[in-house]
């Protein structure tokens, strides 16, 4: 174990949100058991109020995944000094099996719970609280989500040995070195180029269906969710060879760093912050016959594919503009 | 009205109702800020000092070969030189002389190095710029030394070294070959150390296994592995720095939760008053929301500036001693001023995300008071 002031800062924060999510699920089953809006009791009261205490410990929550999510990456790139052969990230997040589950781990309850803060919006929007089980049905599966997320990142940092100078020799001889820079994955590049540009083209023209005439939401969720992964894949195989002018290098966390322009901040903000919007699109939609929400759901459906879509388009924009201005010729 | 609309109404309120208590309030951002204070200290002083380890280190030749008798440090052949010339991806090697003496009439311990350029002229010396303060040594004053045949030998002073390299110089003193030689009774034979450089980083860990084969009673110290132990070394002082302090954090949580929970009466009729006349829960909880933010901001961003001018403008006064290691001659520096993302969202997440935490349930408990039984009671 590293003790490191990040480490300790992360973990702190992790056990503290799980915290909080165990809180909110334990009152989730309660809601599934005994909810009942025609009831006047004392319980259904209790409950009631409680909902408002949930929604604030989501969003704060949601809030701290996400800094942590960037702290995480940031944690794992400073420590690539202290581990032999690591040389950012990349490396640091090899050196045991728990690095790359902990940062999928953090993307995905990142994303599932967005898509839960995006579905109590909707809630919040009707009177008789239309979609109450099926939010604390999906706060079942964000809780599960985070808390393995910590204990996964807490096997992490737990299991991480640093390689120092011991007083017989250097530790040089007793670890097998081996050079782990950023060839993380290169997809074949010419099939992701079409996908990338496809999918993203079908989830513009649906999106700006959607938002214009209220059609082909269900294409334009898909597109989302699609995106959401191919975009990823993109960045890494031929975005990042261009930010890095290095046609070898694929990293998709040094994007990140300073040298190029925190560049990576706003490509994975866009990205997530697109996907938790798609995602919550195409989960709503089921609900636009709701009676109490038949009014309003369909006005707050159309200002989330906006943002989507800005999201979406912003992130093409700017990969485009940093392809266009590099220096480097494929 | 918009949602800015309404978050700017109710912002604006929050600040007012704060101000309103501004005893209650600020007693509450000074032990935050002090707790954001210390802990930003010990982050920055340790994130800056290693920054600095890195820095000086990347002159430091690749390889550095060291001979070991009975597990100890001892001196080596040069003709080992030779043998480490002839390793192909080699591209130097040099024998280096350095050692340590204790002086008594200071009590001080001094590095006595013979550099690699440029040595001073025999008879005079160059010494560090803690070194000349303490003991008093100018320009062209004279500077005595016990020989280890117990002789009294006297150096010129001939420079004092520019105090921004004093981290590293501080207790430095330069001197020719023959001087070292004859003060230390070292043959010209032997060496303290060999310096390698290597054209390639890659092959370092070859070349290190190759001179282990060639010659095995020494050991090799790559520049990685210093540089990795300092790394791991100041971490770890920085994390053992936040750990003591967890007490600290942990006290102030108590003191938030609790002040938090104790709403006054006359607090609890304000909400109740605002609810009667058509805020609703969400509004309330916004509210305490903006509290929250307006309170972490102002103690964060306090703590962080303190923290700041005390490790970068006054040195860090307060941890100094503990940080940065144990020695009479402390070199006087100012470090680079260095903060990162990582550092602040380190202390984001050691100060304002307990202090959140703490403090949600009472303010929950606060917004759905009802406010039929808070005004009649």
């Amino acid at each position: 174990m590293i003790l490191h002031p990040s480490i300790i800062a992360l973990l702190t924060g992790s056990i503290l949100t799980s915290g909080m999510l165990l809180y909110a699920a334990v009152f989730a089953v309660q809601i599934l058991r005994h909810w009942d809006l025609s009831s006047g009791s004392e319980l259904q009261l209790q409950l009631e109020r409680k909902t408002y205490l949930i929604s604030t410990l989501m969003t704060y929550a949601l809030g701290f995944q996400l800094i942590a999510l960037f702290l995480f990456i940031y944690t794992a790139n400073s420590l690539c000094s202290q581990l032999i052969g690591a040389m950012c990230a990349v490396g640091s997040l090899k050196a045991n099996q728990w690095g790359y589950p902990a940062v999928v781990l953090q993307a995905v309850s990142f994303l599932v719970a967005g898509v839960w803060l995006v579905v109590n919006g909707a809630d919040n929007r009707g009177y008789d609280y239309p979609l109450v089980r099926k939010k604390y049905l999906l706060l079942l599966i964000v809780a599960p989500l985070v808390m393995a997320q910590t204990i996964v990142e807490a096997l992490y940092f737990l299991s991480l040995k640093v390689n120092i100078i011991t007083s017989c020799c250097g530790t040089l001889f007793g670890a097998n070195v081996t050079d782990q820079s950023g060839n993380l994955l290169s997809l074949p590049r010419v099939p992701l180029q079409i996908a990338f540009w496809g999918i993203f083209a079908v989830t513009f023209a649906a999106g700006l269906a959607f938002c214009l005439r209220g059609r082909l939401g269900w294409l334009y969720a898909a597109g989302s969710a699609l995106f959401l992964p191919v975009a990823i894949a993109s960045l890494i195989s031929f975005v990042s060879p261009y930010v890095y002018e290095l046609p070898t290098h694929h990293c998709p966390f040094c994007l990140l760093q300073p040298e190029y322009r925190y560049i990576g901040y706003l490509f994975y903000l866009t990205i997530f912050t697109g996907g938790v919007a798609g995602l919550g699109t195409g989960v709503l939609l089921p609900f636009r016959r709701i009676p109490s929400l038949a009014e309003l759901l369909p006005s707050y459906l159309r200002r989330l594919a906006v943002l989507g879509l800005a999201c979406y388009t912003v992130f093409t924009v700017s990969a485009v503009v940093e392809i266009a201005f590099s220096h480097l010729r494929i | 009205m918009s949602a800015v609309e309404r978050h700017r109404n109710i912002l604006d309120f929050t600040l007012a109702s704060l101000m309103r208590r501004k005893g209650k309030n600020s007693a509450l951002i000074v032990v935050y800020t002090l707790v954001v204070f210390v802990l930003a200290s010990a982050l920055f002083f340790t994130q800056a000092i290693r920054r600095e380890a890195g820095l000086v280190l990347t002159d430091a030749p690749e390889l550095v070969v060291q001979r070991l008798v009975a597990g100890r440090h001892d001196l080596i052949p040069t003709a080992y030189l030779e043998k480490i010339r002839d390793i192909r991806g080699v591209t130097g090697a040099r024998s280096r002389l350095w050692g340590y003496y204790y002086d008594a009439t200071v009590g001080a311990n001094y590095t006595l190095e013979v550099p690699l350029e440029a040595p001073p002229p025999e008879g005079s010396v160059i010494v560090g710029e803690g070194l000349a303060r303490t003991s008093g040594a100018a320009v062209d004053s004279l500077m005595p030394f016990r020989t280890t045949r117990g002789e009294i030998t006297t150096f010129a002073v001939s420079k004092i070294l520019p105090s921004d390299s004093s981290l590293v110089s501080a207790d430095l003193v330069l001197l020719s070959e023959k001087d070292f030689r004859e003060m230390f009774g070292v043959d010209r034979a032997h060496a303290t150390d060999l310096a390698v450089t290597v054209r390639n980083k890659k092959e370092i860990p070859v070349i290190a296994r190759k001179i282990a084969e060639a010659l095995p009673d020494t050991r090799t110290i790559s520049r990685d592995e210093i540089l990795r132990t300092y790394d791991a070394v100041f971490s770890w002082r920085g994390g053992i720095m936040l750990a003591l302090l967890a007490g600290a954090v942990l006290a102030f949580v108590i003191f938030a939760w609790d002040r938090a929970a104790g709403l006054s009466a006359e607090e609890r009729k304000e909400i109740g008053i605002l609810k009667a006349i058509g805020w609703e829960t969400s509004d309330v909880l916004l509210m305490k929301f903006w509290e929250g933010v307006a309170v972490s901001l102002t103690a964060f961003l306090l703590g962080i500036v303190a923290a700041y001018v005390h490790v970068f403008f006054a040195s860090a006064g307060l941890f100094e001693p503990v940080l940065k290691g144990w020695s009479v001659l402390y070199p006087r520096f100012r470090l680079v001023p260095f903060i990162d993302f990582p550092q602040v969202a380190a202390l984001f997440f050691l100060t304002v995300v307990p202090y959140t935490v703490a403090t949600v349930i009472p303010s929950w408990r606060a917004a759905t008071v009802d406010p039929d039984a808070v005004m009649r009671g």
